[in-house]
């Protein structure tokens, strides 16, 4: 196949950015989408062009490291799929394909299609978590869970923190990789004494690290390459509510 | 040998004497400890964010110590333990099915061909079962059985069913479940996080492992870092290879520059093959897919008992197959361990009966299960990766059998350590994949993760106190000449990378090293291939240093530069491993000598010359070999035999 790339190059954070067009040549479907840009940045260096900076490292879609916007849609045409598991075979010859970095508030560019995910990290440090030092915890059979919400849970779990959602936003919002955390640890008996602490921390962390609102657009879970539902941001508002009438004291 | 230099036998792994139950409680009782009140006092640098070093630092935080945590990655939920799928083993006899500590010990051992230790192993089995318990706790979401217990399946190399699993995902929410408690820990001011930066050197004062010379990734400015102890929980070193089941980014610079400065490095050779990866499809290719071993459990292994049969393989009849995993080894069958189904693959296609465009692959058939389980409930259990195999190769593996091939995925060689998990050079501790400890010379599957955490989470907390009772050290300061020296050492190195200038790119040079390996230093080694393999080695290496190019400065993120870094080191490595495996002429586990196998072509091992860890001492010469023989007290050393 033989392909026109158009991509964001940016020097760093400082940079404005551009668009910059790069033909390639004799790209095989079965390639991975990164493995043609390896082929493009081989051919840059040969060049003695900077190469394309981008973040990946798995290159099996649960590292949740890659992440570019192809021809406007979060991780590439196909549904389901992080950009390293997307496959060429998904793109006719001849065509032209855009390349570009998650544009988020949140998310300042790095370097070309690298960015900061930082605040993703803040979100979880800000409650995300059940407080089980090591050594304290009872025998595993000691709580036993439904398997509908062991069921429930982990497909709240499944999230790669890739940030998808939040590039597909129109208001940058963080709010369905918060809600993915909140609904798995509120499913499962072990995370309910800080059911409602941890809600208030993970939203107010979310809204400091500059993420926007969520207005129920509902772009995220289309984008979401582990399909994470939208009804689990419906149970965070509820928590929420639940959490800022009853549980703290405020209002 | 002409490649390498003999030097003093190790005798001091620091493992408790005494009946093997209670040497892990006897090495904790006489462990001297530190005060609550000083452990704030002392700092410890923790790099890597993996199952081990993920749940170390949390863990060492909790329980007050100064931590500073390293990786490479935009976030510590990134580090590889990410990707593991399959399961971890606890001894925890849920199924009444025979299990106990002392058989996973045993099985361990035997998994590892006799080619580990004990003592470590004994202690893994007796931690396993607490793990369970902590992460169960933590909200991981394990599956269960629909009375809302945890549900368990059997892994290759054992007859019971002690693994626990949360679908194809184990791995990840295992890690996310040590992310989330080191996250609560940086955000209660207990852990100072360090993403995107790299370790490049250890520094070494008045013989302590005191700090690190770290880059940062981003803006590329290069620092010392200080501290009480250091920790290495880095991983292991399969993209030596190139193509591996590993991440782009894993790579062996972090343990190297350690055995750099003195810390020896054991059994270098024994790399684990993976009997059950997405076969290759191209020179593009840029790593290998891992299929979890569970589809051992539902799938079934065949080739056409034709040469060259091409035909579509639902075509091919039953009697004109041969599903040679069960007819070779009965009694184990599709579950035989790793390093047996790989070379039984690589047998097969040997004789030319492999299948797919390369005839370098295997099927692995599903249409039995599917028959008798029905869809859906296959669906359930391995539906993840059904879909990532399809995403890969385009094809329905509900329908076609899939193809797999064997693909490099674990080392189980890594920094020598003594039972405290310790180095040689005082101070180093390393965890998890980076060591070597545990899994002699082939893992069992599903044996990676409770490792990992075991040492992160319950071993190393208790040994490292004991060093650390002997602090605070006296304070470094950026200035002193060791510092300095270190620090000069990683500055000079990349501006020789950057100042070649040359004509050929790092990947490039990737590649032909991983080719070099995989065909000499692979499933199957000889001494006359491994001889060749130095050679070639040795003049990559050099042409390397005259040829790399890297566009762009270090003043900023450069992904050339530290890519080149890390060949340059998987260079060194990969000529150890060559020689490792050419002093050991015997094969056993992972290490395959064409040389040593039995009548029926099974690995030979030489118990009498060759029941030892092999530890390296780096020399600027030669490695210098270092013995610690293995006694075996409790598991009797036999022919390891799955039929």
């Amino acid at each position: 196949m033989n392909l026109t790339l158009r991509i964001w190059r940016q020097t760093g954070p400082e940079d404005k950015g551009r668009m910059v067009t790069y033909p390639v040549e004799d790209i095989s479907p079965d390639m991975s989408f990164l493995e043609m840009l390896d082929v493009l940045n081989e051919r840059l260096t040969l060049a003695g062009e900077e190469p394309v900076a981008f973040d990946h490292d798995c290159r099996e879609g649960i590292c949740g490291m890659c992440g570019m916007m192809i021809n406007g849609n979060a991780h590439g045409p196909q549904r389901g799929t992080t950009a390293c598991q997307l496959h060429m075979r998904q793109f006719t010859d001849g065509e032209t394909i855009d390349i570009e970095p998650w544009r988020a508030r949140a998310f300042p560019v790095v370097k070309d299609l690298v960015v900061n995910r930082n605040a993703f990290d803040e979100i979880i440090a800000g409650g995300g978590f059940v407080t089980a030092p090591t050594g304290s915890a009872p025998e595993a059979h000691a709580a036993p869970v439904a398997k509908a919400d062991a069921d429930a849970a982990f497909e709240s779990a499944a999230c790669i923190g890739c940030g998808a959602c939040v590039a597909a936003c129109p208001n940058g919002s963080g709010m369905l990789f918060t809600a993915a955390k909140v609904t798995q640890l509120s499913l499962l008996p072990q995370g309910q004494p800080e059911r409602y602490t941890r809600v208030i921390g993970m939203v107010d962390s979310h809204d400091d690290a500059g993420f926007g609102g969520c207005t129920n657009a509902g772009e995220c879970t289309v984008v979401c390459p582990k399909g994470i539902p939208l009804h689990t941001i419906g149970r965070l508002n509820r928590d929420y509510l639940a959490a800022t009438a009853k549980h703290t004291g405020r209002s | 040998m002409d490649l390498y230099t003999e030097g003093n036998p190790v005798t001091d792994t620091r493992a408790p004497d005494g009946p093997i139950e209670g040497r892990w409680d006897s090495r904790r009782f006489n462990a001297k400890l530190v005060n609550p009140a000083n452990r704030r006092k002392l700092t410890v640098i923790v790099v890597g964010t993996g199952l081990a070093g993920g749940s170390a630092a949390a863990t060492l935080a909790e329980q007050g110590y100064r931590v500073r945590s390293y990786c490479y990655q935009d976030s510590p939920r990134r580090a590889h333990s990410i990707a593991a799928q399959g399961g971890i083993n606890a001894a925890k006899n849920y199924r009444n099915d025979g299990d106990s500590v002392h058989r996973l010990f045993y099985d361990t051992v035997k998994g590892g061909d006799f080619r580990s230790r004990e003592s470590n192993v004994h202690r893994l089995a007796e931690v396993s079962v607490n793990i369970i318990d902590q992460c169960v706790a933590q909200g991981v979401p394990f599956a269960r059985e629909y009375g809302g217990l945890l549900d368990t399946r059997s892994f290759g190399g054992a007859q019971v069913q002690r693994t626990f699993y949360a679908r194809g995902q184990t791995g990840q929410q295992l890690l996310l479940g040590a992310y989330q408690a080191l996250e609560r820990q940086v955000g209660l001011g207990n852990v100072e996080m360090n993403t995107r930066h790299e370790m490049l050197e250890l520094i070494v004062i008045d013989g302590r492992a005191r700090g690190i010379v770290v880059r940062d990734l981003v803006t590329g400015e290069i620092t010392t870092e200080f501290a009480d102890a250091v920790v290495l929980a880095s991983g292991g070193y399969g993209n030596v290879f190139y193509l591996s089941t590993n991440a782009k980014g894993c790579n062996v610079t972090a343990t190297w520059r350690a055995h750099r400065q003195g810390a020896y490095f054991a059994n270098p050779c024994y790399t684990q093959i993976h009997p059950t990866c997405i076969p290759v499809s191209g020179d593009h290719q840029s790593k290998l897919t891992l299929m979890s071993e569970s589809l051992r459990n539902d799938g079934r292994v065949w080739v056409p008992k034709a040469e060259g049969d091409d035909r579509d393989p639902r075509e091919i009849p039953e009697d004109e197959r041969d599903y040679y995993l069960e007819r070779i080894y009965p009694s184990f069958g599709n579950l035989v361990p790793r390093d047996i189904a790989s070379r039984a693959a690589k047998n097969v296609c040997d004789e030319g009966r492999g299948v797919g465009p390369t005839r370098l692959g295997v099927y692995l058939d599903f249409a039995d299960a599917i028959q008798r389980l029905g869809r859906k409930s296959i669906e359930a259990k391995y539906g993840n990766l059904f879909e990532m195999y399809e995403r890969i190769t385009g094809e329905d593996p509900y329908e076609v059998p899939m193809r797999i091939y064997p693909a490099v995925h674990y080392t189980m060689g890594g920094l020598w350590v003594d039972y405290d998990l310790q180095a040689t050079i005082p101070g180093l501790f390393v965890i998890g994949e980076a060591n070597f400890s545990d899994h002699g010379a082939n893992r069992l599957g599903a044996s990676a993760l409770m490792q990992g955490l075991a040492d992160g989470y319950f071993v190393l907390p208790n040994t490292i106190a004991n060093y650390l009772a002997a602090g605070p050290f006296e304070t470094v300061e950026p200035s002193h000449p060791a510092a300095v020296e270190a620090r000069r050492t990683v500055e000079d190195r990349i501006h020789r990378l950057l100042s070649v200038d040359g004509d050929r790119t790092v990947d490039s040079f990737h590649r032909e090293l991983g080719q070099i390996m995989w065909e000499h230093c692979g499933m199957e080694r000889s001494a006359a291939g491994l001889r060749k393999a130095v050679d070639e080695i040795r003049a990559l290496r050099e042409e390397f240093w005259q040829r790399v190019r890297i566009v762009g400065d270090a003043d900023g993120l450069n992904q050339s530069l530290e890519k080149a870094g890390r060949v340059a080191d998987f260079f060194e490595l990969a000529e150890l491993m060559c020689i490792d495996a050419l002093h050991r002429e015997e094969s056993c586990g992972g290490h395959f000598r064409a040389e040593h196998q039995s009548p029926d072509g099974e690995a030979q091992r030489d118990d009498e010359r060759f029941a030892y860890v092999a530890a390296w001492e780096y020399g600027t010469e030669q490695p210098v070999l270092h013995k610690e023989d293995l006694k075996f007290e409790y598991v009797h050393p036999t022919q390891r035999s799955y039929k």
